[in-house]
């Protein structure tokens, strides 16, 4: 047989990988690890201490305050909440209709072309952001859109007759659903696979009903996936920028828009700081967000494992 | 009995009591679940059909004059195969990059888990508007020691994957038994280069194969970086093409985007072929 | 569980700590141009370099120009582009078309001491005021035909073309507005556009400011001009779309507030397909000019500097002329008789006497924008 060692097959629990190990049996793993380390450090966490180093400091290159404490002037907390709201709204929706579709997908054939396409579909449409959509909703609901020429000539209807909304804060919404949706499919798919069809059998070998095992089987195991799900797509629309950006050209009324903005302005000049510390605040929000969404994730694998 | 059909299930469990109203409560759920992939069809395809008829406008009737456009453009066709070879690059790091890490944090390290994947939620947590205005000092360095390619961007673009990627294959590591495979190999005397190259990875490639896709679906579609950074990426170019020529413009997105939806769908044929449970019990 | 390692936790943060020493002092060495090129790279006039014949060789040998923010239908720069090309045999590199002033400076600060950094720039005058450092200073043969109030004196930077803020409407869609207080009227409903965001585009500014004169206001309060924007946002008259070459000519904007030279350009290229006129309202003339200048660290500077000395040459300025931006040289090429008589005549006419804002009112207004644009439009 093999030479026995320390860690084999049958522990559950994680190898304590310094006892009884030769020296290059301890080194190796660092060493595969280290590159990545270098490498995440280079090109993530420097620029992200660029970013929050750059939030404390004024234009002067000295430390100071002033500049976050000017984030709380009121056109700065506009634009978060607005950007929160805009966040909320989308997850919101997205992850209800995101779950729906994805519960209508599960429950087919694990291997049918039905499944294959929609989890392809799925994977482009999520990343499917930016220049492409905005273009693609424009030529669909915009001035001369194909909808908005057909409702308008066959069925009366004027989509614009409150004003140009779809440049604004509710086109935004619309918008952002379309590949917020994907995005739940694709992350709350391999929890609806998790759920066994075991437990559905026997909830109705006890008598419940469909309803019934939503409510106190499937419910409550999916919740925490189904929860960890909305953050991420609270954190996805957040930090969304070019979907925004391709759509939104007058008053800049979210966050990243509002960077954008100070990196690019060429009338009001010198306000790179500013935009490091909007940065800041933004990476602080999607922080909380994602931390809960982590804490989340942990408390759905137990159940789906 | 007969082998259990995933239908039937329920009204074999339970043979007498619930027969008859089991039936028809399997049959509603498939017309509300026809109606519901109906609904989202016709929410997904109606933009992607409008940019169709967008891009065929023509004075008087419809014509292809936009799409025959794309390959006429030289500096779109540079843009397409700029962003393609991007995807190349990426995906290729992304594999480098990420395969040992997760492979050893499953076998050896398992105490770094959570620093690790703190480290891959990272980018989720901190956007590319706000990743670009810190990343811009290290991209002097490297357009200084590597020269000025667009190319040089996929190292960035292996950082945004890093989420996505990390969980897809630690996600796989996770479903196959590794410490088996890992153990059995060394003690049959491989290394450790080939441990990875020829156990672990034809045992994850389902997970490799859906890492590779959302690094490809994400690389075409990435806009924010290549143009804070001054690059010309397919969306840059897309953009900037949409004020002088939209037709063209919305013409090259639908053919992006379906060009990305096939590459997607042949992958999924590719992985699934041996499944996500790479060891089978051969007794 | 696990056991602590101390030691690896320890090197990721020593490493981490080195990094941001580094940091802090990091900037890639500058690569060293050829003996030649500093010449050019120091010349301050054609006369450095031994003569414009010696200037243009210079330049030839270099063979390529960078230049960036220059879209083919803005003041004809197209035609600018392909002639100065052809004449020369320099091929020319026009990046980021659709970029504005401060994404010119951003790219040059950026692209330092690669290929790609732009060798000229064409910059809003405030921009250029806030960025000397990053040019060389160059005075180009017609340099006293550029009136005193419009150059660096030590030549940084030199106006070049400039032009008034007008409307451009669809003359089939919309009845001829004459102020900017007509674009209230109903006939405008969502279908009056602004070339951009005010607090970041300087056209779009300017606008606002046209808005402020046609409005009640002046040049040092630009109130009425953001109120008169909010009111057309109420009234509905408002489209928040950014009004491109393809939206003017989609019919998607039929009334855009821009530079006349731009809307004159949408005009031209649309004769014959859409009926686009250009008024510049009464009593609300605002001017502005555009300033050229040289990077100092242009990776092809005789090439930069030739292309300077053309812009200038009476060819250079009739380009412009003939993409409706009226050239700084005007006055002086009119005395000498060699202005494009046929296209200054096309110019569209100036009802009142324009207003230049001072560095002064500039700030104010912008001042005011950053507070109350977001809430007045949003």
């Amino acid at each position: 047989m093999t030479a026995p060692q320390p860690a084999t097959t049958a522990a559950p629990g994680p190898a304590s990988s310094g006892t009884g190990r030769r020296r290059s049996g301890r080194i190796v793993p660092y060493l595969a690890v280290t590159p990545f380390l270098l490498y995440v450090t280079v090109f993530l966490l420097y620029p992200t201490l660029i970013v929050v180093a750059g939030a404390f400091t004024d234009d002067a290159n000295r430390p100071t305050v002033t500049t976050l404490r000017v984030l709380t002037d009121g056109v700065y907390l506009r634009a978060f909440a607005r950007s929160i709201e805009l966040s909320a709204v989308t997850a919101a929706v997205g992850a209800v209709l995101g779950a729906l579709l994805a519960w209508a997908v599960s429950s087919g054939p694990p291997d049918g072309p039905l499944r294959r396409g929609v989890m392809a579909a799925a994977g482009v449409l999520a990343q499917f952001g930016g220049v492409t959509l905005a273009f693609a909703f424009i030529a669909t609901i915009g001035l001369s859109g194909f909808a908005t020429v057909f409702l308008r000539d066959h069925l009366g209807i004027d989509l614009f007759t409150g004003g140009v909304w779809l440049f604004d804060l509710p086109g935004l919404m619309l918008v952002y659903t379309y590949f917020q949706i994907p995005l739940m499919v694709l992350v709350f798919l391999p929890a609806l696979d998790g759920l066994r069809p075991q437990w559905r059998e026997a909830v109705e070998s006890l008598g419940g009903s469909g309803w019934e095992y939503w409510r106190y089987v499937a419910g409550p195991v999916l919740l925490p996936a189904f929860l960890g799900a909305a953050l991420l797509l609270f954190a996805n629309a957040f930090s969304a920028y070019a979907t925004a950006a391709a759509l939104v050209s007058q008053g800049s009324p979210i966050v990243p828009l509002k960077i954008r903005g100070f990196l690019t302005s060429e009338v009001i000049l010198g306000q790179q700081n500013l935009g490091k510390a909007l940065g800041f605040g933004m990476v602080v929000v999607v922080a909380v967000v994602m931390a809960l969404y982590a804490l989340l994730q942990r408390r759905a694998a137990r159940w789906l494992r | 009995m007969t082998a259990p059909a995933p239908d039937t299930l329920a009204s074999t469990a339970a043979p007498g009591r619930r027969g008859a109203p089991a039936a028809p409560r399997r049959r509603r759920p498939g017309a509300a679940r026809w109606l519901v992939l109906l609904a989202f069809g016709v929410f997904f395809l109606l933009p992607l059909f409008a940019m169709l008829e967008f891009s065929t406008r023509q004075a008087g009737g419809r014509s292809f004059a936009a799409w025959r456009a794309i390959v006429q453009d030289p500096d779109l066709v540079s843009a397409i195969t700029i962003s393609l070879e991007l995807a190349a690059l990426t995906v290729v790091g992304m594999l480098l990059l990420v395969v040992p890490v997760a492979t050893w944090v499953h076998l050896r390290l398992p105490h770094l888990r959570r620093p690790i994947e703190f480290i891959c939620l990272l980018p989720l947590t901190i956007p590319a508007i706000v990743l670009v205005v810190g990343i811009a000092p290290i991209y002097a360095w490297v357009t200084y020691l590597l020269g000025d390619s667009p190319l040089t961007l996929a190292f960035v673009y292996v950082i945004l994957v890093l989420p996505y990627a990390y969980r897809a294959i630690d996600n796989g590591l996770g479903a196959i038994d590794l410490r088996t495979l890992a153990e059995a190999a060394r003690s049959l005397g491989a290394a450790w280069p080939t441990v990875l190259a020829r156990v672990v990875v034809p045992n994850i490639r389902g997970a490799l194969v859906s890492a590779s896709f959302l690094s490809v679906a994400l690389v075409l579609g990435e806009f924010t970086l290549a143009s804070l950074l001054n690059f010309n990426n397919l969306q840059v170019t897309i953009n900037l093409l949409g004020k002088r020529d939209a037709p063209v413009s919305v013409a090259v997105s639908l053919a992006a985007l379906l060009l990305a939806f096939v590459l997607l769908l042949m992958l999924s044929y590719v992985g699934r072929r041996r499944g996500s449970s790479g060891v089978t019990e051969e007794g | 569980m696990d056991m602590k390692l101390p030691v690896p936790r320890a090197g990721l943060i020593v490493a981490i700590a080195a990094l941001m020493l580094l940091a802090a002092c990091s900037s890639p060495p500058e690569k060293s141009a050829g003996e030649g090129a500093s010449k050019a790279a120091n010349a301050t006039s054609a006369a450095d370099v031994g003569g414009l014949d010696a200037l243009v060789a210079a330049a030839k040998q270099e063979g390529a120009l960078n230049v960036i923010a220059l879209p083919p239908d803005w003041a004809n720069y197209g035609k600018m582009i392909s002639t100065f090309s052809e004449k020369y045999g320099i091929k020319i590199t026009s990046a980021q078309p659709d970029a504005n002033s401060q994404d010119e400076i951003n790219a040059a600060k950026q692209l330092k001491g690669t290929s790609r950094a732009p060798d000229v720039f064409d910059v809003g005058l405030n921009i250029a005021l806030a960025n000397t450092d990053l040019f060389a200073p160059y005075k180009v043969q017609g340099w006293n035909d550029i009136p005193e109030a419009l150059k660096e004196s030590g030549g940084k930077w030199f106006s070049d073309y400039g032009g008034y803020m007008s409307i451009g409407y669809d003359a089939s869609k919309v009845p001829a507005p004459t102020g900017m207080k007509d674009l209230l009227k109903p006939a405008y409903k969502g279908k009056v556009a602004l070339n951009g965001d005010p607090t970041q585009a300087a056209a779009a500014f300017n606008g606002v400011v046209a808005a402020a004169l046609g409005n009640g206001g002046s040049a040092d309060d630009i109130a009425p001009g953001v109120q008169l924007f909010a009111d057309l946002k109420k009234a509905g008259n408002f489209l928040p779309v950014d009004p491109t070459p393809a939206t003017v000519e989609s019919g998607q904007t039929p009334v855009v507030i821009d530079w006349d030279y731009l809307n004159a350009g949408q005009s031209e290229k649309l004769k014959g397909k859409l009926d686009w006129k250009v008024v510049v309202p009464q009593n609300a003339v605002v001017g502005s000019y555009y300033v050229q200048a040289i990077n100092k660290d242009a990776p092809h500077p005789a090439a930069a500097r030739l292309w300077e000395e053309f812009l200038f040459t009476d060819e250079g300025q009739n380009i412009w002329l003939g993409g409706s931006a009226r050239p700084v040289r005007a006055d002086a090429m009119v005395k000498a008789g060699t202005i494009d008589t046929a296209a200054y005549a096309k110019l569209p006419p100036v009802p009142g006497n324009p207003v230049y804002l001072t560095e002064a009112q500039t700030n104010a207004a912008k001042e005011y924008l950053a507070s109350h644009w977001t809430q007045a439009v949003g």
